[in-house]
């Protein structure tokens, strides 16, 4: 069958959620091979192979750290040469999207991004201008290189050989153009990433005060989900701009959003209108937000989140 | 220090966006358009790096005739000169097309820095920068919230998912900046009129000695195949809070087995 190779997103060999999901409809388009780059990438392996990699390609070379972005397409672009997959399937985060654009030039290959389905026979679906229109579209030179964006399928288990191939690569001097020489981490752990938690609960304005966002952290963690906000709470630095959902912000389709204190315009709909469920708590009945949300409540966020949170942990409790 | 800035005219969010039925791309001439608002920033953090260390700042921008109203505003916040490559071959282009025919004139403008915004509004496909990194061999440093450059090098923070990472490299180099790096000026009266008389460069396809057999719409490396326009999302239930808000939306989200 022919091979698909899926560019694994991992921190220190523990693959993230979109890494099983892209697993997952890569068995619909062949037979997946995991691309498992940088530090702690051979413990990867084993997860692998049970969302279905047949083999897992595996480098850990220093540069993939130390350099950004333009190692970590070298060895894509190189397993593309010598593997020959029919299509290529990366995350669509900043970094994968980054790195697919690489591999199509180096690959003379065509890219599509931000798809939330891909078909048999290689058609990509993509929802465009924040989900008013949904294109499908096909790369006709070379090898396909797809971004797929989280939470588009759902992970399924289907256990597989997971042979381990270890990969050398050389890289060139341009490879080694921009050094990394810091890494930060800004937010608070334990809670899932953003991009592809499976429910993201929001606030904006009506939030008040930095402090404030703790009745949304709250919530979120009696949810498991994550935490996101509107431009205007990150512009007045009540949340980390990392977070801010949007046109100029991340763009989510959870299972579940839920906005607090977020009037709904038009550039924060462009980031989170392809969630799948929409609830909106807002205390002006007027609220844009309330014209998407599948279920609205018009309150005041400081008294109905705090109980609301209460609730679902007493529930789960 | 010689920056090119990436400017792109994009219809506005506002507008009803859509495809044309004829040939599936972006019906640019029925919206009303304005400059890719993170580009204001990149436009912005051009003219700081000039005014504190000197040199000139040149816009470059693909895009139909009209797209001359969006280099009027990069011209009139501070930028020196621009550079606008216009032929209705490139239409339809994709980004790794795009890319070709950017890097094409890049090659011939003398530049220490290119500062490109992280995503367009129409496309969000945000890989310019990269895809001009790679076609270039000149390092990528993108997704930048702060930038810091002297003379032969430049360091910026990458915004990341969870923080930033510090990225070094020696010029020239190309950038993408996020919005939070700078708030970008106005541009005066007296820039607005200066605007009109600063040096502007027309380039045809064959001026910047592109293949015609690697730019637009029939040469894209994607193609779209059909597109449909979605119903916009209908309103669900709405209810009031009585005391019981609380209840109300663990009932829904129970309803829905989220909880
Ligand atoms: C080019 C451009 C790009 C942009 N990109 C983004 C982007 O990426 N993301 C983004 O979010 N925005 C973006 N914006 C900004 C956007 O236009 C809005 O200004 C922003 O989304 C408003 O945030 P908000 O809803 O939190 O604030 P507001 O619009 O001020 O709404 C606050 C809401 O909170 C409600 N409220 C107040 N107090 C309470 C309370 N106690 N309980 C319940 N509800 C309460 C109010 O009724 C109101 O509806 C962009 C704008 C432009 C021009
Ligand atoms: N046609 C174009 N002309 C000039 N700059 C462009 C063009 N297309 C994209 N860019 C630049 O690339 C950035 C990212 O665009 P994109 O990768 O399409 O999201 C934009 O913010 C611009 O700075």
């Amino acid at each position: 069958m022919a091979e698909v190779l899926v560019l694994v997103d991992h921190i220190d060999g523990a693959p993230k959620k979109v890494s099983y999901e892209l697993l997952t409809l890569a068995r619909t388009l062949g037979e997946p091979s995991a691309v498992v780059l940088g530090k702690g990438a051979s413990g990867a392996a084993e997860r692998c192979a049970a969302y279905g990699a047949a083999k897992v390609y595996v480098c850990e070379a220093e540069e993939l750290e130390g350099f950004l972005v333009a190692p970590k397409a070298t060895v894509l672009a190189q397993l593309v040469t010598d593997k020959a997959p029919v299509a290529v399937l990366v995350p669509a985060n900043a970094e994968g999207k980054e790195v697919a654009a690489r591999v199509a030039i180096k690959t003379g290959g065509g890219l599509i991004t931000d798809a939330v389905g891909v078909t048999a026979d290689l058609v990509a679906e993509q929802p465009i201008f924040g989900g008013s229109v949904v294109v499908k579209s096909r790369i006709g030179t070379g090898v396909p290189v797809i971004a797929v964006r989280a939470n588009s399928t759902a992970p399924s288990e289907a256990p597989a050989a997971g042979t381990v191939e270890q990969v050398t690569a050389t890289f060139s001097e341009t490879d080694k153009a921009a050094a990394v020489t810091e890494r930060v981490v800004e937010a608070k752990g334990g809670r899932p990433d953003l991009g592809e938690a499976s429910i993201v609960v929001s606030g904006g304005r009506g939030v008040g005060s930095p402090e404030n966002f703790s009745i949304i952290e709250a919530l979120a963690d009696s949810l498991g989900a994550a935490v996101g906000a509107s431009r205007a709470a990150t512009d007045a630095g009540w949340y980390p701009h990392q977070n801010q959902v949007g046109q100029t912000g991340r763009t989510v389709s959870p299972q579940l959003y839920i906005a607090a204190g977020i009037s709904g315009a038009i550039q924060h709909r462009a980031g989170m209108q392809t969630s799948k469920t929409i609830v909106a708590i807002n205390k002006d009945p007027e609220a844009p937000i309330f014209e998407l949300a599948d279920f609205g409540l018009v309150g005041d966020l400081n008294t109905v989140v705090p109980d609301l949170t209460a609730q679902i942990t007493a529930r789960k409790g | 220090m010689n920056i090119v800035v990436l400017v792109k005219q994009v219809p506005d969010t506002w507008a009803e966006r859509k495809l044309k039925d004829s040939d599936k791309t972006l019906d640019r001439a029925s919206v009303d358009v304005v400059m890719n608002e993170i580009d204001e920033y990149a436009v912005e953090e051009a003219l700081r790096i000039k005014e504190a260390q000197g040199g000139e700042v040149t816009i470059l921008t693909m895009g139909p005739e009209r797209a001359i109203e969006t280099i009027r505003k990069a011209l009139s916040m501070g930028a020196d000169k621009a550079v606008h490559l216009s032929d209705d071959a490139l239409k339809g282009s994709d980004a790794v097309q795009t890319s070709y025919a950017l890097a094409k004139v890049l090659a011939t403008l003398e530049y220490d820095l290119v500062i490109a915004g992280s995503e367009a509004t129409d496309s969000r496909m945000a890989i310019m920068g990269a895809l001009l990194s790679e076609r270039l061999g000149q390092p990528q440093l993108t997704g930048a919230r702060k930038v810091t450059a002297s003379e032969g090098s430049v360091t910026i923070e990458r915004q990341t998912d969870d923080g930033y990472a510090v990225v070094s490299a020696s010029t020239p180099a190309i950038i993408s900046v996020v919005e939070k790096i700078n708030e970008p000026r106005y541009p005066s009266f007296k820039g607005i009129m200066a605007a009109k008389s600063k040096p502007l460069s027309t380039l045809s396809a064959g001026d910047a000695q592109l293949d015609l057999a690697l730019v637009g719409l029939a040469a894209a490396p994607s193609q779209v195949i059909e597109f449909s326009n979605k119903p916009p999302r209908q309103a669900g239930q709405v209810v009031k809070d009585e005391g019981d808000g609380g209840t109300k939306v663990v009932e829904f989200l129970a309803s829905q087995k989220f909880i």
